[in-house]
């Protein structure tokens, strides 16, 4: 099965072809995808677009984990405030 | 609790508001609310002059004095912005309207300034290029409502006892509630919005619905709330269907988007052509938005007068019923306005600006209903 790099917050991820930016995520050490306005951590939760939980920034771009694919070379950082 | 001196149907902005000044000037009071969302839990909560007719203009400028007296002992989940309101004119015959309200806020003592189309520029980058001019109204802002009416009750201590349940009828100074309770008070005051309509059995309040768009967070980019100058017209309109760019920044980052009017559409359900609309309204002021992400829609209704300004003050014909209803898309704003005008009447005190344009008796037909 073939692999991709991508980068979650700087940090280097082999990943196989074909699977969600939050599945991705989910394979780190912290699971979660962005902080809330008090500071806490949500994760994926409804998985399929509609629940706005799994914001992340790819490539600078603000974008839902849940329905991203993961693409060689894609930088994702995990959305605080900015 | 003894028996209430007031009973106040409904705990949105206004019923919160009513009960927070009764308590406050020494009364009893049963809150009743049915814990759905209303208008309050709807709304923008912008705190603005308005300024399109004398009446609308005195009680908000009246009520934004009494906001300003309150927002420091506010906590920080109410949310309280002074941001002031930039009122955009798009094109160069706009200017005379910005003009207009200059004067006519000037007349009511609020302070605003003419803005150059250089200077919004400035103060405000994300705007497209070429908008003529604006205006700035910087005694207006932002509170979020919900959480403010809630806070309002809590300060009433003691004095406000919550009852969680529907209003289903009303009887002199008596109020039953569909679990079967029957609440005893002097006076019944009526703050229940649209729901009016069905305990006084007559059709009095119009809904005007609105839809509102909500961004993800992003870095604060724009400090005012921004406002077409065309707005008040478009609000003010009594038919068809209209949308006025409308957007606040939020403290979290997130951008809230308005507006639109809708009559006669008492459902939630979104209409997306012209949520479309609106977006591309927002967009002609605001270019960049079409970059940024909207996470959530949703709709309300506002509760509209046949005169457009709110019924507040005694029924001309029910002794001891009391009406705080018809705020339409400024009852955040005039809420507190409204409660010291309400507390005064009931209390025989002098009020401080003359409600005589608010009072029930103009729209309510004394005959028909006393037949
Ligand atoms: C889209 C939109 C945007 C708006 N933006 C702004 C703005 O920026 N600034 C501003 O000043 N205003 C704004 N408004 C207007 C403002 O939200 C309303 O005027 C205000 O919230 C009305 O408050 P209320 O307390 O009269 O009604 P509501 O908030 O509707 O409260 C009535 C309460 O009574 C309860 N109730 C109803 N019937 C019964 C019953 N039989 N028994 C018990 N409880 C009952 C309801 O559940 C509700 O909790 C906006 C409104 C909308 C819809
Ligand atoms: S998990 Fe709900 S939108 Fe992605």
């Amino acid at each position: 099965m073939s692999k991709i790099a991508i980068t979650i917050d700087g940090e280097r991820l082999w990943v196989k072809v074909g699977i969600s930016v939050a599945a991705a995520l989910s394979m780190t050490s912290q699971p979660h995808c962005r902080l809330s306005v008090s500071g806490q951590p949500r994760a994926p939760f409804c998985s399929m677009g509609i629940c706005q939980e799994c914001r992340v920034s790819i490539n600078g771009v603000r974008r839902l984990a849940c329905q991203t694919l993961c693409q060689a070379d894609m930088h994702i950082t995990r959305s605080d405030n900015g | 609790m003894k028996r209430a001196d007031v009973i106040v149907v409904g705990a949105g902005i206004i019923g919160s508001a009513c009960a927070w000044q009764l308590a406050r000037r020494g009364l009893r009071v049963a809150l009743v609310d049915d814990g759905l969302p209303g208008a309050t839990a709807a709304g923008m909560g912008h705190l603005v002059c308005m300024a399109d007719n004398p009446a609308e203009l005195a009680l908000c400028a009246y009520s934004l004095r009494l906001w300003r007296e309150l927002v420091a002992q506010m906590p920080e989940h109410c949310a309280w912005r002074s941001c002031g309101t930039l009122w955009l004119a798009e094109h160069e015959d706009e200017l005379a309207l910005a003009e207009q309200k200059q004067q006519r806020l000037a007349a009511a003592e609020a302070e605003s300034r003419l803005v150059s189309a250089g200077e919004l520029r400035r103060c405000e980058p994300l705007l497209r290029h070429g908008l003529a001019g604006g205006l700035h109204v910087p005694g207006d802002g932002i509170v979020y409502a919900p959480n403010v009416a809630r806070w309002l009750i809590e300060q009433g201590g003691e004095a406000i006892v919550r009852y969680r349940g529907s209003a289903v009828a009303l009887e002199p100074q008596a109020v039953r509630l569909a679990d079967g309770t029957r609440l005893t008070a002097d006076a019944v005051l009526l703050a229940c919005g649209l729901a009016a309509n069905a305990l006084l059995a007559e059709p009095l309040l119009r809904a005007k619905k609105g839809q509102l768009a909500i961004t993800d967070r992003y870095p604060p980019q724009v400090r005012h709330q921004l406002v077409e100058l065309g707005y008040g017209a478009s609000a003010h309109a009594s038919n068809g269907t209209s949308v006025a760019f409308n957007l606040q920044a939020r403290p979290t980052g997130q951008l809230l988007l308005g507006s639109s009017r809708q009559f006669d559409a008492p459902d939630d359900v979104l209409d997306m052509s012209l949520l479309a609309t609106m977006l591309q309204r927002a967009t002609q002021f605001v270019p960049s938005l079409a970059q940024m992400n909207i996470i959530r829609c949703w709709t309300g209704q506002r509760a509209a007068s046949a005169d457009g300004l709110p019924l507040l003050g005694p029924h001309p014909v029910h002794d001891g019923l009391w009406l705080a209803l018809g705020h339409e898309g400024l009852g955040v704003t005039t809420a507190l306005g409204s409660a010291a005008l309400i507390a005064d009447r009931l209390l025989r005190q002098r009020p401080a600006i003359d409600d005589t344009p608010y009072r029930p008796v103009r729209l309510l037909t004394v005959e028909e209903v006393s037949a």
